[in-house]
């Protein structure tokens, strides 16, 4: 082999110089920093469910301070607590209330003094969807959810076992899969206990595969949050759901004044304190997330809260950041 | 002078038993050219599709606009420059380290190491190594890099564990390129009064680096296709500015793509098949330097 050592050295250069770009580039990407007096990075992890509305608010956020970064992760809820309680993070995403008796949660942030504060910022209706095939079941019971979802539900479920009068055909189950906060929620309001359910259903991650289960399934059966339902409402249809005072549909009115029950569930963030009062770019992100979650969340699919609970929301942050 | 006549019939009569099996060993034959023909037929089936899918569904939304832009919650805004160079950052990052050690790795074990149980049992560990699910590196690198050794969740850390997790590709293609120069070269080196090093140096290295720079490039591709492991070490998915490998967060084209893929709107599937093109473009460069490069290097070997 003899390449000539100038085009070896040549061949290396490029390399070094293509090294040198990729590398400089992450010092400035705009120069245009508009003098904001705002600089850091803001780390934020957690539920993917409530990640549409802070991708939302970090993308205004940074066109509004160029100075500061908010890169987002979505670990799930519970993945992003583990981190948000180890100091890795300083906001966490969540998708029902953090665990205070868990040691990797409330546990954790005791031990490594981490504080938070637990704000609202949106109201999700889990959606529970059949085929559109599917004419008989319309509106379902909490008992009856709990007999296709319990964990005492046989294997060959039929939907006449779910009523009588249904026809004697298989239920075919799909479900949220066991680390998203989905899946704790419906777990603990339909079946009574966070965690326990059927080992009988189809566990999905991926929000869409499990739509596209139900899509091609007459026979299928699954839930989750409602932006996916609204987004594919030509594919699904939704079941309305009986928690004890009549059959109520899902739809943004019936979650927003929380008639639609038990399945309307808040969302959270969980920004650190102890970070927020020491950081002011923290403090103004959340300020900005609470200023414009409304709008926001509707524009990504959610049902935004209603203007005495954000206010409540607000003050609550206020009082326990100090002005 | 019993030479037999061409034309003639042969001498000896041919055995009667070869010719009833003739029909059916040239059937088996022609059986095998079949089944073989199906086998790319399938795979190529399945890659038409897939490309034409992607395509169908991502080329609308590619434009420069989407390679120069950032990511947003309006599809029609987003774009994907921080994945595209936080995945060169990677890749960079995985040449660097990856190239040294998986060659010096192979080196040793083919020029140096005694054929004995251990380096045995060493060389079936490294091609076991290969087979680990990838989702283990990260498990590995997350504890490893960004917790032990305090890197935190940037694309040097990623580049660490992607390097682990190619090392026993690159390892084991190395070995077998360096097994395929024949023994006369190390032979010829020695009898020339070179020493080990000064033939590995001169002739064993040069001869095997077109195979060597194929595998290492083959086993970058992987790496900067893979999502797995930087879903555990850290990579963010919403990620506006371009990274900076030493501190930071940053985040890989497939990341992109998997969340992307994973939104409820249309829209994102759009610009999601759109990054998995780019991310196809990005292999088939890596794939066309690779027989750049082996060309270029086995122009002079000649035995």
């Amino acid at each position: 082999m003899t390449t000539t050592p100038k085009a070896r050295v040549a061949a290396f250069g490029l390399l070094i110089a293509l090294a040198g770009t990729a590398c400089a580039s992450g010092a400035s990407p705009s120069p245009a920093s508009s003098g904001a007096a705002l600089a850091g990075t803001i780390t934020i992890d957690g539920s993917s469910t409530v990640y549409p509305i802070t991708e939302a608010v970090a993308e205004d956020f940074q066109l509004a301070n160029s100075g500061v970064r908010v890169p987002t992760s979505l670990s799930g809820t519970g993945g992003g607590f583990k981190k948000f309680c180890k100091g890795e993070t300083d906001i966490n995403d969540a998708s029902r209330p953090i665990k205070a008796d868990d040691d990797g949660e409330g546990k954790a942030c005791a031990t490594n003094n981490i504080e938070y504060v637990e704000l609202q910022i949106a109201i999700d209706g889990l959606t529970v969807v059949v085929n559109p095939a599917n004419t008989f079941a319309t509106c379902l019971t909490v008992e009856e959810l709990n007999r296709i979802y319990g964990p005492d539900s046989p294997r060959e479920l039929k939907w006449s076992d779910v009523r009588a009068g249904f026809p004697a055909v298989a239920v075919n189950r799909f479900m949220p899969g066991a680390d998203s906060g989905t899946f704790d929620y419906f777990t603990e309001v339909i079946n009574g206990e966070v965690d326990a359910a059927t080992q009988n259903a189809t566990q999905s991650e991926d929000d869409n595969v499990l739509v596209t289960g139900v899509a091609g399934d007459a026979n299928a059966i699954s839930f989750f949050g409602y932006a996916y339902y609204a987004e594919n409402s030509d594919k699904l249809k939704a079941i309305e759901v009986d928690g004890g005072s009549g059959c109520v549909a899902p739809t943004e009115a019936t979650i927003n004044d929380a008639s639609y029950r038990p399945l309307s569930r808040p969302l959270f963030i969980y920004p650190d304190l102890g970070k927020a009062k020491a950081r002011p770019e923290l403090k103004a992100f959340v300020d900005f997330f609470l200023e414009n979650t409304s709008a926001l969340s509707a524009e990504v699919g959610y049902v935004a809260l209603p203007a005495d609970l954000l206010q409540k929301e607000k003050d609550e942050w206020a009082a326990a950041v100090g002005g | 002078m019993t030479v037999a006549n061409p034309t003639a019939p042969p001498a000896t009569p041919v055995a009667p038993r070869f010719e009833p099996a003739l029909m059916r060993r040239k059937l088996t034959g022609t059986i095998f050219y079949g089944a073989c023909l199906a086998a790319i037929g399938v795979l190529l089936l399945a890659l038409t599709f897939l490309l034409i899918d992607v395509f169908r569904r991502g080329l609308p939304w590619l434009d420069l606009g989407f390679l120069s832009g950032v990511p947003s919650r309006r599809p029609a805004n987003a774009g994907i420059l921080p994945a595209l160079v936080g995945s060169f950052q990677v890749g960079i990052f995985v040449a660097i380290f990856s190239f040294p050690l998986g060659v010096a790795a192979a080196i040793y074990l083919t020029e140096y190491a005694k054929d004995n149980w251990f380096n045995r049992l060493l060389q079936t560990n490294i091609s076991n190594l290969a087979g680990v699910p990838s989702i283990i590196y990260g498990i590995l690198g997350l504890a490893l890099f960004v917790r032990l050794l305090g890197l935190g969740p940037t694309s040097l850390a990623a580049g660490l564990t992607m390097t682990l997790l190619i090392l026993p590709v690159v390892i084991i293609a190395s070995i077998e390129a360096l097994k395929a120069v024949p023994d006369a070269q190390r032979e010829g080196a020695y009898a020339l009064g070179a020493t080990r090093w000064q033939m590995v140096r001169g002739s064993i290295f040069p001869a095997a680096a077109p195979g060597i720079m194929t595998g290492l490039i083959l086993a970058m591709a992987r790496a900067i296709g893979e999502a797995a492991p930087l879903l555990l070490i850290g990579a963010s998915v919403f990620v506006t500015f371009l990274p900076n490998p030493l501190e930071g967060s940053y985040t890989v084209l497939p990341i992109q793509v998997l969340q992307w893929a994973s939104r409820p709107q249309a829209d994102f599937q759009g610009i999601s098949a759109a990054a998995i093109i780019v991310i196809l473009a990005l292999m088939l460069v890596l794939n066309g330097l690779a027989l750049v490069v082996r060309a270029r290097l086995s122009r002079h070997i000649q035995w």
